[in-house]
């Protein structure tokens, strides 16, 4: 049996990657350790985050699962940032981890074209520098067209506790042995990461008074433009916050050198995330600060563990327990789950294209941890491009490839291939150069006709968000059709909103404008009715529409830039002057615009200048 | 690449024209920020009378010429400003332009556009490849030379204080529920923000080489009666054909001439109303010669060859000693009996009109000016960074009246990064901080 597209690993990216190949109707094989794991959580049971939630918006209008998946399985939800501006609003849900892998296996089960099979692939099949298919352990081999690696933490995982190191995955599942040093013969540059994850407590063992609660949001929210809730807002479950102790600190502190990354192992190697520190790095790093806040975050209504997010350890078990107990409301928890770190292989992610295909191996495509990133959204944002374009070359079409003014994901690929990664990649807000257009709001109105394009977005969909698009413009005219006279009545109103009182006439749309003028407030001055989702777009795009247009002009530049292509067959050497750092990122890099070229550290706009030129007198001159 | 560039197309001095060429999309939105009429409305390849604005004060009587893409030498929308020459005009113009969001052009960068937008041919190209790539070193020290240190260690220091509250708000978005980091708002950055505008004005007032261009250089000539100050100024003057004067300037004092080394400016006072009754030399306890003495910044002090040192005349010396102040010996072409310790002297003789190019010399030394007359680049990176200056105050003018509306502080975190990111041009700092990097890569320092 030959497939068209094979999907090694069934997490977050592999999922997204398999449903976005079988949907675009190709015969897809997902293989996995343990079907039992497929889209597991192995860290915290949340979906969404700042930035991230932005991205799963992303996904979903793109086509993907996650956001719909989230949806399915979320016990409490909220929007972070709710008080801030619009364009840093995002979406966090607190995921059952037992709904969430449960319901996106049965969307698996039932997708047409996607076959499961439960194996693990030590070798990729190659010939002429093109991926023919793998061979699995037992040494089968399995041909297709294309192979999408989304392996996780499992390419030579080893679980570290104190001073043990035991060759596994998270669950104690088997992991990958060979594959990466395969990868390695082939080429690629193989680099080693770390990651870690804290305890699960019985939550009947806490004592939840000397905590603070944290509830979710009083309102329905979704993560998918479907905007179907399969929760009751009222019956959320909530977190609880607590701090670190003096206690803590002190444990950590006399214990320090039995933690695997302070002297329990010597022979780390792998580089952990700068942005989610152990809490050994936090009382390290910031001695001066007298406590660390922790959240419980509760797994499963189907099950008793407790997640103590901010907390992750390499410590020796003894020392955990120590701890945690010394911890508020913790004094006689049970330790369910004990806290580990796990170091893992991975490739040089700019040895990829912009498709995410390899540039080594034709093909072959890479998504998630094995390129270098953390989190689930991060690498379902990957798998589903992956998944996309890897079907788009099956189809002899272009690759979809998302500018960073179009969506976080833009952003996350272009980092990955321009920049690559030191430590495990997680997407924050600061980087993105243009977040007023990346918003949770309007990830749709980006994103929905790519989505569509692809043939992930089915008519009902597409109709539906065609007719949002009609209402968000219908509105706009509205407001400007509708003036407000200085009547009594009017003024009165005005006043009771602490704004100006009217001399002349004024449009709504121009009324909107005042700071203090809320639409909420003034949509009874309109003649149709609209949901919350359209007031909200377009008073959005009406308040903030000079720091919008700036952001416009601004990202216009670099998509000119963006636009502006460097031909597959440049010879950088040819290019007399370009400095020799430039040529030789560039060598490696192997921008495909000149606007990727302008984001790699060590190309300078005097080099960029001569490249433009070089293009232009080799490739153009006859066009003239 | 779609910015709009400025640059001065014409050499710069004392020329009778200089021509400001701007090219770009915006280059008639522009231009039209400081033109009197409505550059908007007028037809292509037009020339059009006009007078350049600053904040309604008239600067220059102008012409204009308006040529729109794509049947310019840039395919691209090109503005000339025919200007009257002199370096202060045409450089008030350019920083005009800058402080509205032109950006001073690369060299090269308009023959470079010309190509790429199908302009010129490929033998051209070749010139231009060799301009752009030569020029990266100088204008580079260029662009950290322009301001002083003292300047430049302030902008820094401004610049960290941005990116400390940057980052706290980055951290505030990112990490909202980190409760023990200190929520930023709105009410703790408006006492920063009129800091760093006063700071960024003080910055433009001291601006030591802008008021050197603007205001010329004080100078005054002093020395006892007869020892030829008056034929030192006269000869100053003819050799630079420069205009005599009476008219009182900003400063109250009496200029008694103007003139102009490689297009610099000397304003010389007149010290005549002292002169008249009391010689500078035998009164020198005066308030007002003292005064005057103090407020200049370059004194140039005549002594006889002819004659030994009096005491007054070594007591005035050991006066300026802290002063940026030149002695002249005159009279070079008689018998020598003056005898000065370690001091050092130009020797003229007014008669045989020797010594005035090696006076003017060290003048140019004095202050730098060598540096600038090869390129006349300092000058125009000077307007750069005023203009940058002053267009980051109108952006804090912005963010100020943002506050007041009360915008989110995400949005208003939007404007604080281009305040950094425009400051950061001015000494040569990029975005990604990857000044050093790439000084180090492109250049070899150290060891």
């Amino acid at each position: 049996m030959k497939y068209e597209v094979i999907v090694v690993g069934g997490g977050h990216a592999g999922c997204e990657a398999a449903l976005a190949a079988a949907r675009k109707n190709h015969q897809t094989l997902l293989i996995t350790g343990n079907i039992k794991n497929i889209a597991d959580m192995p860290c915290n049971p949340s979906i969404g985050g700042s930035a991230k939630g932005i991205v799963v918006r992303e996904i979903d209008a793109l086509g993907g699962e996650m956001g719909k998946n989230a949806d399915k399985s979320l016990i409490q939800i909220k929007m972070l940032n709710s008080a801030k501006g619009p364009a840093v609003r995002s979406l966090r849900a607190q995921a059952d981890k037992k709904i969430y892998p449960q319901e996106m296996l049965k969307t698996l089960n039932m997708q047409d074209n996607l076959e499961i099979k439960e194996n693990i692939v030590e070798d990729l099949i190659i010939e002429n520098n093109k991926v023919k298919g793998v061979i699995l352990e037992n040494n089968k081999k399995i041909y297709s067209n294309c192979v999408i690696l989304t392996t996780g933490t499992y390419l030579k995982a080893d679980i570290l506790v104190g001073d043990t190191r035991r060759r596994e995955g998270p669950h104690g599942e088997k992991p990958s042995n060979h594959l990466s040093d395969k990868l390695k013969e082939y080429g690629f540059t193989i680099k080693r990461l770390k990651t870690g994850t804290p305890q699960r407590i019985d939550k009947k063992t806490i004592d939840f008074s000397k905590t603070s609660i944290e509830q979710g949001d009083n309102k329905y929210l979704s993560f998918s433009f479907d905007n179907k809730y399969y929760y009751d807002k009222d019956k959320q479950t909530p977190c609880h916050l607590i701090y670190t102790t003096p206690e803590t600190h002190k444990i950590i502190k006399d214990n320090l050198n039995k933690s695997s990354m302070y002297g329990g192992l010597n022979d780390i190697k792998g580089i952990g995330p700068r942005y989610c520190p152990s809490i050994e790095d936090k009382i390290v790093r910031f001695a001066d600060k007298e406590r660390h806040q922790l959240f419980l975050e509760p797994e499963s209504l189907y099950y008793d563990d407790i997640y103590i997010q901010g907390f992750s350890t390499s410590m020796p078990k003894e020392i955990q327990d120590k701890m945690v107990h010394s911890l508020p409301g913790l004094e006689n928890a049970k330790i369910l789950k004990y806290g580990y770190a796990i170091e893992y292989d991975a490739i040089d992610s700019k040895q990829l294209k912009q498709s995410l295909e390899t540039k080594i191996i034709s093909n072959l495509y890479t998504a998630g941890q094995i390129n270098g990133t953390s989190g689930y959204e991060e690498a379902a944002a990957q798998g589903l491009i992956a998944g996309i374009n890897a079907s788009l070359k099956l189809e002899n079409k272009e690759p979809l490839v998302l500018k960073r003014s179009e969506a976080y994901i833009g952003v996350l690929i272009d980092d990955l291939v321009t920049k690559g990664v030191i430590d495990p990649y997680r997407l924050l807000t600061s980087r993105a150069e243009y977040r007023l257009l990346l918003r949770s709001d309007n990830a749709d109105i980006r994103l929905t006709n790519y989505g569509y394009q692809v043939g992930l977005i089915n008519e009902q969909r597409y109709k539906s968000f065609e007719q949002k698009c009609a209402k968000v413009s219908e509105l706009t005219q509205e407001l400007k059709n509708i003036k407000l006279t200085p009547t009594k009545e009017i003024n009165e109103f005005l006043n009771s909103q602490n704004s100006s009182t009217l001399k002349d006439g004024i449009t709504l749309y121009n009324l909107l404008k005042r700071p203090e003028i809320i639409i909420n407030n003034i949509k009874k001055y309109l003649k149709n009715q609209y949901n919350d989702e359209i007031l909200e777009q377009v008073e959005i795009n009406i308040k903030y529409a000079g720091y919008i247009e700036k952001a416009l002009k601004e990202a216009n530049k670099m998509n000119n830039l963006d636009n502006k292509k460097i031909p597959d067959d440049i010879n950088y050497d040819k290019i007399h002057n370009l400095a020799s750092e430039a040529k030789q990122k560039l060598k490696e890099i192997k921008p495909t615009s000149i606007g990727q070229a302008s984001r790699i550290s060590g190309v300078n706009p005097v080099d960029i200048s001569l490249i433009m030129v070089y293009i232009k007198k080799e490739y153009f001159h006859e066009s003239k | 690449m779609e910015d709009t560039i400025v640059a001065i197309s014409t050499t710069l001095g004392v020329g009778a024209i200089s021509i400001i060429r701007v090219s770009g999309s915006e280059a008639i939105d522009l231009v039209n920020k400081i033109t009197k009429t409505d550059l908007t409305k007028k037809q292509t390849h037009t020339i059009n009378y006009d007078y350049i604005l600053d904040n309604n004060k008239k600067i220059d009587e102008v012409m204009v010429s308006i040529m729109k893409a794509p049947k310019s030498f840039t395919k691209e929308d090109v503005v000339e400003i025919n200007c009257h020459g002199g370096i202060a005009t045409t450089n008030k113009i350019l920083e005009l332009l800058i402080e509205k969001g032109c950006r001073l052009a690369e060299p090269g960068e308009f023959t470079k556009r010309a190509f790429l937008n199908g302009r010129i041919d490929l033998v051209e190209a070749e010139g231009v490849m060799d301009v752009i790539s030569a020029k990266t070193e100088k204008s580079l020290s260029l662009a950290l030379s322009s301001l002083n240190g003292e300047s430049s260690k302030l902008i820094r220091e401004l610049r960290e204080e941005l990116i400390s509250i940057i980052s706290n708000i980055e951290v505030n978005i990112d990490y909202p529920e980190y409760y023990d980091i200190k929520e930023i708002c709105n009410k703790d950055i408006l006492p920063k923000l009129n800091n760093i505008e006063k700071q960024i004005n003080d910055i433009i007032v001291n601006y030591k080489d802008a008021s050197i261009i603007k205001d010329g250089i004080k100078t005054i000539i002093i020395g006892k009666p007869n020892v030829g100050k008056s034929s030192l100024l006269n000869k100053l003057l003819s050799e630079e054909k420069a205009i005599v004067t009476d008219i009182p300037g900003t400063t109250r004092d009496i200029v008694e001439g103007e003139i102009y080394i490689d297009g610099i400016k000397l304003n010389i006072i007149d010290t005549a109303g002292i002169r008249k009754t009391n010689d500078i030399i035998e009164n020198i306890g005066v308030e007002k010669s003292l005064k005057l003495i103090d407020e200049a910044e370059l004194i140039i002090f005549v002594l006889n060859n002819n004659e030994i040192i009096t005491k007054e005349e070594q007591e005035l010396l050991n006066k300026i000693k802290n002063k940026n102040y030149i002695v002249v010996i005159n009279k070079d072409d008689l018998e020598k009996k003056l005898s000065l310790k370690e001091e050092k002297a130009i020797y003229i003789s007014t008669v045989e009109n020797r010594g005035i190019k090696e006076l003017k010399n060290e003048i140019k030394k004095m202050f730098n000016l060598d540096k600038i007359d090869t390129k006349d680049m300092t000058y125009i990176s000077s307007s750069r960074s005023i203009g940058i200056l002053k267009e980051t105050n109108s952006i804090i003018n912005q963010i100020k009246e943002a506050i007041n509306n009360n915008m989110p502080i995400d949005m208003i975190e939007i404007d604080l990064k281009q305040i950094w990111n425009k400051l950061g041009e001015i000494i040569g700092e990029t975005y990604d901080e990857e000044l050093l990097d790439q000084l180090f890569s492109r250049f070899c320092l150290g060891k």
